[in-house]
């Protein structure tokens, strides 16, 4: 099995040089779900981020490699490497009413990255765009063309958000927590879809949660982040019987549906949280020189 | 929710009316000049002094709105003094917004060093006081049209310059436009065919908002007599004449007022509507 993206000591550090990302390292195989979760803060969508070439100004790679597809994006050209990240990688995030332009109707929004992307003719996009629309399952896709995002529900933009990012076929999806932002019907809803799609179309996909449970869903291996430093990176199975790093545990722990759906939560220990935090000092120390 | 919206929005249509109609009528007014004026706005009377206007006993047919202490027809001058306050408020209010609008979109978008000279720029200029800078400009620059709407310009672009950085700024940070640089599309492209729609609306509220500015602004300067030669009419220059004989004709002070008093409420009243318009949330 080959990892589509390869992530290896990745380092991201803010201006000043406050560590944001400390030496990760992670795999997503080929048409493979894979779940990154940790608290909030964690460094999550700052992976993604640096992946799609998109980190917050004040923020820069300080170190390590990105592989997408036999390719260490980091050592591309600039316009070299905009280009690959545009026709092998694509972005679900997490608020649909941000993501879509409120003073474009809908349907040029979609069609303008197969022109962009792929170079296709206005007409054929907007064939695909159709069809990509009603494989979302939204009702009457011509008339939502027509409209403006903030004449659409959540879950409706979200479903948008999909059919595009699904739209010029890319090899690399990335969620970012896409169904935080909607209410718990239409989370489900938009999970199984995004699960189907994924499916469907044998994308390999890097998804963002909080949530152990969503995780348990739809991921085949997973990540566990804290502080920006990764704590333990395993296949769903083997990490849901028995994880190995102890904060890993306390998160299961911590998880209603696995621990025990009735009972009371566990918080996570603050012995845990001692343990994690003297491993990412022991991390910056090795790394100061 | 809803409904209390559009209950709001139904006075919006009257007051984009109103105040389109308004200065739709004083555009007219002002291309046909020499052909609806009823006298030479030059022309002096020194028997047909301050008559009064149309509803007064003493009036005189075909002076409308009277004749000021020369005998010149009040309703004339101000047709013609709307020709030099329209074409300064449409030529000055584009290129004011042009540069403040694109100085502040660059800086907003583009951030890092364009920002922070642009900003600090901003920061500079907004330390004088407005008038005074006019005041001061056209003594450099000298009198006459071209000089007004230089001066216009060097002063005001700050106002779209700040507004709009910040907008873009906010804009910037918006998913859509972090999707657009994934999907390869370029800095300039995303600004102009993703940013610059969503800035539209405030650019015209403000550009409209800066044609009433710049009505007074050249009012201003016609009363203080540093607008264009004197001999042709101004808003300004007559309120400063009928200022000195309002106690014998205040109709020469009045009608003047009240025409630029109506012109300027109508620009800003426009911009307002015409945002509300352009925006497709609150559309
Ligand atoms: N523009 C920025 N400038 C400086 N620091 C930032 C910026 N954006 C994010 N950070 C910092 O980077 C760290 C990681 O943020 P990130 O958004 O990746 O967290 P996350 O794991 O996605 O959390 P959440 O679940 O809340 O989305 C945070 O500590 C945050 O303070
Ligand atoms: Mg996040």
């Amino acid at each position: 099995m080959s990892s589509f993206l390869s992530i290896r000591n990745l380092n991201v550090k803010l201006a000043q040089g406050t560590p944001i990302l400390r030496s990760v390292s992670l795999d997503v195989n080929a048409a493979q779900v894979h779940g990154l979760v940790g608290e909030s803060g964690a460094g999550k969508s700052m992976i993604g981020k640096a992946v799609l070439g998109i980190l917050p100004k004040a923020l820069h790679i300080t170190g390590g490699e990105i592989w997408l597809d036999g390719t260490d994006l980091l050592t591309l050209p600039p316009s070299e490497r905009r280009k690959r990240i545009g026709a092998q990688a694509a972005l679900i995030p997490q608020d649909p009413l941000t993501a879509l332009n409120p003073s474009k109707r809908i349907g040029p929004q979609i069609t303008r990255r197969l022109v962009d992307i792929l170079g296709w003719s206005k007409a054929d996009a907007l064939d695909r765009a159709l069809e990509l629309l009603d494989e979302v399952h939204i009702p009457d896709p011509l008339r939502v063309m027509r409209n403006y995002p903030h004449e659409l529900s959540g879950g409706m933009r979200q479903r948008i958000l999909i059919a595009s990012a699904f739209a010029a076929e890319p090899k690399l999806i990335i969620a970012d927590e896409p169904t935080t932002a909607l209410d718990a019907t239409v989370q489900k809803q938009i999970l199984r879809l995004i699960a189907q799609m994924q499916k469907r179309h044998g994308t390999a996909l890097l998804f963002v949660t909080h949530d152990l449970g969503v995780v348990s869903k739809v991921c085949d291996s997973l990540s566990v982040l804290y502080a920006g430093k990764l704590v333990e990176q395993a296949q769903m199975r083997r990490f849901f019987m028995s994880p190995i790093h102890p904060y890993s545990a306390a998160l299961l722990a911590a998880t209603p549906t696995y621990a025990d759906p009735t009972g009371s939560l566990t918080p996570v220990p603050q012995s845990v949280i001692d343990t994690v935090e003297q491993e990412v000092a022991q991390h910056d120390m090795r790394h100061q020189s | 929710m809803r409904d209390a919206q559009k209950e709001m929005r139904r006075p919006l249509g009257l007051r984009l009316w109103l105040s389109g109609g308004w200065l739709f009528a004083l555009a007219v007014g002002a291309i046909l000049a020499p052909l609806i004026a009823p006298h030479n706005p030059l022309a002096q009377d020194l028997f047909a002094a301050r008559l009064p206007p149309f509803w007064d006993a003493k009036a005189e047919p075909g002076f409308w709105l009277g004749t000021d202490s020369l005998g010149r027809d009040v309703l004339s001058r101000i047709l013609y003094g709307s020709r030099l306050a329209l074409f300064v408020a449409l030529v000055a209010g584009t290129l004011t917004c042009a540069v403040g609008a694109t100085l502040g979109m660059i800086a907003g978008y583009y951030r890092g060093w364009p920002d922070r000279i642009i900003s600090r720029f901003v920061d500079i200029w907004m330390a004088f006081p407005p008038v005074l800078f006019a005041i001061l400009l056209i003594a450099v620059l000298g009198t006459g049209i071209v000089s007004i709407i230089i001066a216009i310009v060097i002063i005001d672009w700050t106002r779209f310059a700040r507004v709009i950085r910040a907008e873009a700024l906010g804009q910037s940070a918006m998913d859509y436009v972090a999707s657009a640089k994934i999907a390869g599309r370029t800095k300039f492209s995303t600004m102009l065919t993703e940013i610059f729609p969503n800035v539209l609306p405030s650019i015209i509220a403000l550009l409209t908002l800066e044609m009433g500015i710049s009505v007074i602004i050249e009012a201003i300067l016609s009363f203080v007599n540093l607008s264009i030669s004197t001999d042709s009419p101004t808003w300004g220059g007559m309120i400063s004449e009928g200022r000195t004989s309002v106690h014998q004709a205040w109709w020469v002070l009045v009608f003047p007022l009240i025409t630029l008093f109506l012109t300027v409420l109508s620009f800003s009243q426009l911009g307002e509507g015409l945002k509300d318009r352009f925006d497709p949330v609150l559309r």
